[in-house]
């Protein structure tokens, strides 16, 4: 598959949401895998895909929703894996894997997913401000 | 036309070899300068002699041809059938046929041989047969309805295989050998003896050292053979098969130059004494030697295309050595198999009168070289002593160790011992160097070796031979051939597979856990999720919609539906035989209308309904269900469809019931997973209109039952599938498909269709047939008990989904806010939405 990703006007990466925004509760979200959220921003509504990975070093994670090669908002139904050391989520469509951490994708230099900080504050979702 | 400037090349003969030549033409580009007139006086045309025996093993006419019937008019190259030549004019530069005279600047000779029966008295009558065309096989097969017991007079390697064949017919049958043992010609007094034994161990009675006076009348059978001192045999059935005969009287009567005991004088270009006649194949004598084997045809051939064509190759000769199964039997002989043409040769010899087991050495005077070698029993060392004798290659310090048992696997000689020149596949003429050239190309693996160079694709005999070479070849370009699945599991999937069953591992975290490779976060990833996901439902056979499934997941499994390009998914219910009553035709066009889906009939006959979005799957499944659909697993790697066509209830040909079959494998088969989809397809008779013999599984009825063909695939690679049992019950069809399935679960590789698994199976076919159908590794039972652990363990999984509130939170576009995703934009055409 050869799709070429669609290149985005540079996000900052980790760009701070306006103000702290629960997005949803621990219930909401499936352990080892992702779900996709809203997210108001400045600049209009944005989707997200939170993956949750519970035990883990780092058990939550916030990063773009919208793939850059198929134009679809489809990575928060990705695979949830490791290669070489990086937690990444594969892309359904096709296939390319992203690092959960900072968004960068492991096959193509050119191409940063933008990243936000999540946590829990008891049973919500936070992203932080 | 404009053919003046074209030359006429006619070719009598459409067997093997000439059929070759044709295709050399073909694919050399060779019409454009010539037209090329092809005269068979077979009715059919050409077809694989070499596996002519399958013939009474349901493989037809059809399934035998070398190509499909309009290669020939495709090409532009006329094929007269059913017209032999009479007579050729040399002078006149014409042919000449019964209905007509043509005139040719080139004429082959491809007549290759007849079968010779002895002049015995009595042996044109009626049931006298010989055994070398379709049509010969037609009257074995007739004659043998009304016989119990059947004679094959020569105990060479055709006259076993008719032996066989007379067996497979259910008579009680005999060889009769003139010389004192069988197949005289490859074995010795020792391997004869050994190879005697095993025959009579088959109910195959072995007469040596009978010379035939005449044949009369019998007494309780409808023949009596005299012998020489005046025994007798009675018989109903005889098929002479006492040696082959090169069919050079076109060649004798027009006076070209003949061999003093038969056959067509060629020399290194395949002229014969006029230079502007060719002879190819069994009819032609090169150096005083004639050639009954396909591969020196196919050699010929080549050279033929290059004298036609202006090249310079020339025919060196050939090596006649053969590796064989006869009655289950391996016999093998190599070169100088009885070291009588080789003065000073030595002799080296095992007997292993308990396992009945015969190895001969020819070696040369001063123990290096290997001149030739005798196989009875085993041909297990056979392609490595090939490979010294072919190659000339210094033999070890004891030769003897290489026909000694050994404790371990046999001394295979390995893949970088051999030189370039080294011939891995004689029917291609592959040679260890075109193989390094087409790895060097980019051919990755043992498929895409075998397509590019076509190695192993012949007889398939060089196949293991042909794997240990690539996979050298591919270790010393440093292609990693670590069978590892990705980087959490140093296991192949087949590896992963039995420590999921053995073990009882039900969850991919324990399976990591235990067996995961060290160094990684342990949480896997795209290749190896999905992979253990489908082995643990072919084991368990829980539904992927629980907890710790869900994450192992594609998409498509992770929902229950097709994710499209635009985020969007189909929904497919399932279908089964594509029967469908009107009632669930109305609601499939209810639902589609309500939620604005496109509708499209598949291929595999069942209705694919487009451009559902996701918080929209649980109503539309609500619905299905209610209406009695259930899921149809079109996003799984698992079973898809049974096609079939409509059969004895409407159709005037079918002989069985079709899509009742189809609907019964379906309801079994449905939520198998599997490495790859499966589809089947089951015809209700030989016009197959259900395209069976395009499937994983192809059912076609007969008569008396089913007909199972295994391994076909439609696609990008189309291939046919293979013949694999005949007249099957309905109770031995399920047996054997679920043998086979489970089969397949268990040993190929992820993502690997039944085609491409086929094609690396070693062992191929045969070896197929003996693990499902004669049970050789004993686990038949096994599988067959894993099947059914799937069957009753069917649930469907949209129908357990959305009566699970927990698992129906995972359809919704986002957990925060049920508005749609914004994005997903449609327009409409020819009357239905599509994406924009
Ligand atoms: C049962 C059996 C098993 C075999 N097993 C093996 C094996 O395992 N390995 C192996 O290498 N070889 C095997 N062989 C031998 C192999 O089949 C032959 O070497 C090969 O078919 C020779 O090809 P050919 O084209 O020269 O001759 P053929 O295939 O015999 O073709 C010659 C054709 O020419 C036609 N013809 C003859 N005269 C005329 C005419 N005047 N006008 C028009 N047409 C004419 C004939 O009807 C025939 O169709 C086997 C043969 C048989 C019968
Ligand atoms: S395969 Fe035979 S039975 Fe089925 S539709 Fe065709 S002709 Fe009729």
């Amino acid at each position: 598959m050869t799709a070429t990703a669609m290149k985005h006007a540079p996000f900052t990466q980790s760009r701070k949401a306006p103000t702290g925004q629960k997005l949803c509760s621990r219930t909401d979200l499936v352990a080892f895998s992702g779900v996709a959220a809203w997210l108001e921003t400045s600049q209009g509504a944005k989707q997200i895909a939170l993956f949750y990975l519970p035990g883990h070093e780092r058990e939550l994670y916030a990063i773009d929703h919208h793939d850059p090669f198929s134009n679809a908002n489809v990575i928060a139904h990705g695979i949830v894996g490791d290669i070489k050391g990086a937690t990444v989520v594969a892309s359904p469509l096709y296939k390319q894997h992203f690092r959960l951490e900072d968004g960068q994708c492991l096959e193509d230099e050119s191409v940063k997913l933008p990243t936000w900080k999540v946590s829990f504050k008891g049973a919500d979702v936070w992203i932080e401000g | 036309m404009s053919t003046t400037s074209k030359r006429n090349v006619v070719i009598i003969g459409n067997g093997m070899v000439g059929h070759h030549l044709v295709e050399q033409l073909v694919e050399n580009g060779a019409l454009a300068q010539m037209n090329v007139t092809v005269f068979g006086e077979e009715r059919h045309r050409a077809y694989d002699r070499v596996h002519l025996s399958e013939y009474f093993k349901g493989r037809d006419a059809e399934a035998l041809a070398l190509c499909d019937a309009d290669y020939y008019a495709s090409h532009g190259v006329t094929f007269n059938s059913s017209e032999a030549v009479v007579s050729i004019d040399r002078v006149e530069k014409t042919v000449s046929t019964e209905r007509g005279h043509y005139a040719y600047d080139h004429l082959v000779l491809a007549t290759g041989s007849y079968p010779f029966v002895p002049p015995i008295p009595g042996n044109d009558r009626e049931g006298c047969l010989v055994y070398r065309t379709l049509d010969d096989l037609d009257a074995i097969r007739d004659a043998a309805q009304s016989a119990a017991t059947g004679v094959v007079v020569g105990g060479g390697l055709l006259g076993l295989e008719a032996a066989n064949a007379l067996r497979g017919l259910n008579l009680e049958t005999a060889v009769i050998e003139f010389a004192p043992r069988l197949m005289p010609m490859q074995v010795d007094a020792e391997g004869g003896e050994l190879l005697r034994e095993k025959i009579e161990a088959l109910g195959v009675q072995v007469l040596t050292e009978r010379a035939t006076q005449r044949i009369e009348d019998g007494e309780a059978s409808r023949h009596r053979m005299v012998f020489q001192d005046d025994k007798i045999l009675e018989t109903d059935l005889i098929v002479f098969s006492a040696g082959i005969r090169p069919r050079d009287q076109l060649a004798r009567e027009c006076g070209l130059e003949v061999g003093e005991r038969g056959g067509v004088v060629i020399n290194d270009q395949c002229q014969t004494s006029d230079p502007a006649i060719l002879a190819i194949g069994e009819v032609a004598l090169w150096s005083k030697s004639i050639f009954g084997l396909v591969a020196p045809g196919y050699q010929m051939a080549k050279t033929a295309l290059s004298t036609l064509t202006g090249g310079d190759t020339s025919f060196a000769g050939a090596d006649m050595s053969t590796k064989l199964k006869l009655l289950g039997v391996d016999v093998g002989s190599i070169g100088d198999a009885h070291g009588n043409q080789n003065p000073g040769a030595r002799m080296f010899r095992y007997l292993d009168p308990l396992t009945q087991i015969y190895r001969k050495m020819v070696v040369s005077s001063d123990g290096k070289k290997l001149l030739g070698a005798m196989l009875v029993g085993d041909n297990s060392v056979y392609d490595t002593l090939l490979q010294y004798y072919a190659n000339g290659i210094e033999l070890p310090k004891e030769p003897a160790s290489l026909i000694l048992p050994q404790s371990g696997a046999a001394p295979a000689l390995g893949p970088d011992a051999l030189p370039e020149t080294a011939m891995i596949c004689s029917c291609h003429n592959v040679t260890k160097a075109s193989i390094c050239a087409a790895i060097d190309a980019g051919a990755s693996d043992l498929g895409a070796v075998k397509s590019d160079t076509r190695a192993s694709t012949g007889c398939g005999g060089c196949a293991s031979l042909l794997k240990s070479v690539v996979d050298h070849e591919l270790a010393a370009r440093g292609v990693a051939v670590d069978k590892s699945i990705c980087e959490h599991f140093q296991h192949t999937r087949q590896e992963l597979y039995d420590i999921v069953r053995v073990e009882g591992i039900k969850t991919f975290s324990e399976l990591i856990e235990k067996h995961g490779a060290s160094g990684t976060h342990h949480l896997g990833c795209d290749i190896c999720k999905p992979a253990v996901g489908s082995i643990l439902a072919s084991c368990f056979n829980e539904p992927i919609t629980d907890a710790a499934h869900i994450p192992l997941q594609d998409t498509n499994d992770t929902f229950m539906a097709n994710m499209q390009k635009n985020g969007t998914y189909s929904v497919v219910p399932r279908i089964a035989g594509g029967e469908i009553t009107p009632d669930k035709l109305v609601v499939l066009g209810q639902v589609a209308q309500k939620y604005g889906l496109y509708s499209k009939i598949t291929g595999g006959q069942r209705i694919d309904l487009f451009g559902a979005r996701l918080e929209d799957l649980p109503d539309i499944w609500g619905e299905l269900i209610a209406a009695g659909f259930e899921t149809g697993h079109a996003y799984g790697k698992s079973l898809r469809t049974v096609k079939s066509c409509v059969g004895s209830t409407w159709c005037r040909y079918g002989v069985q019931d079709s899509v009742g079959m189809a609907i019964k494998l379906e309801n079994r088969y449905k939520g198998l997973r599997a490495p790859h989809k499966i589809k089947f397809g089951v015809s209700g008779c030989t016009r197959e209109c259900a395209e069976a013999q395009s499937k994983d599984i192809g059912i076609i009825a007969t008569e008396n039952g089913w007909n199972l063909y295994v391994c076909g695939n439609g696609g990008m690679r189309p291939r046919h599938a293979e013949l694999f049992a005949t007249d099957l019950d309905d109770e031995a069809l399920y047996r054997t498909i679920d043998r086979f399935l489970m089969f397949y679960v268990r040993t190929a590789d992820r993502l690997q269709r039944t085609s491409v698994w086929r094609e690396n199976l070693e062992g191929g076919l045969n070896y197929l047939k003996e693990v499902i159908l004669d049970d050789s590794l004993g686990m038949g039972k096994e599988l067959e008990r894993q099947m059914q652990t799937v069957v009753d363990n069917y649930q469907c999984e949209w129908a357990g989904a959305i009566s699970d509130p927990d698992k129906l939170k995972r359809f919704r576009s986002y957990v925060n806010d049920s508005r749609p995703n914004p994005s997903i934009i449609m327009t409409s055409e020819r009357g239905q939405l599509r994406p924009a």
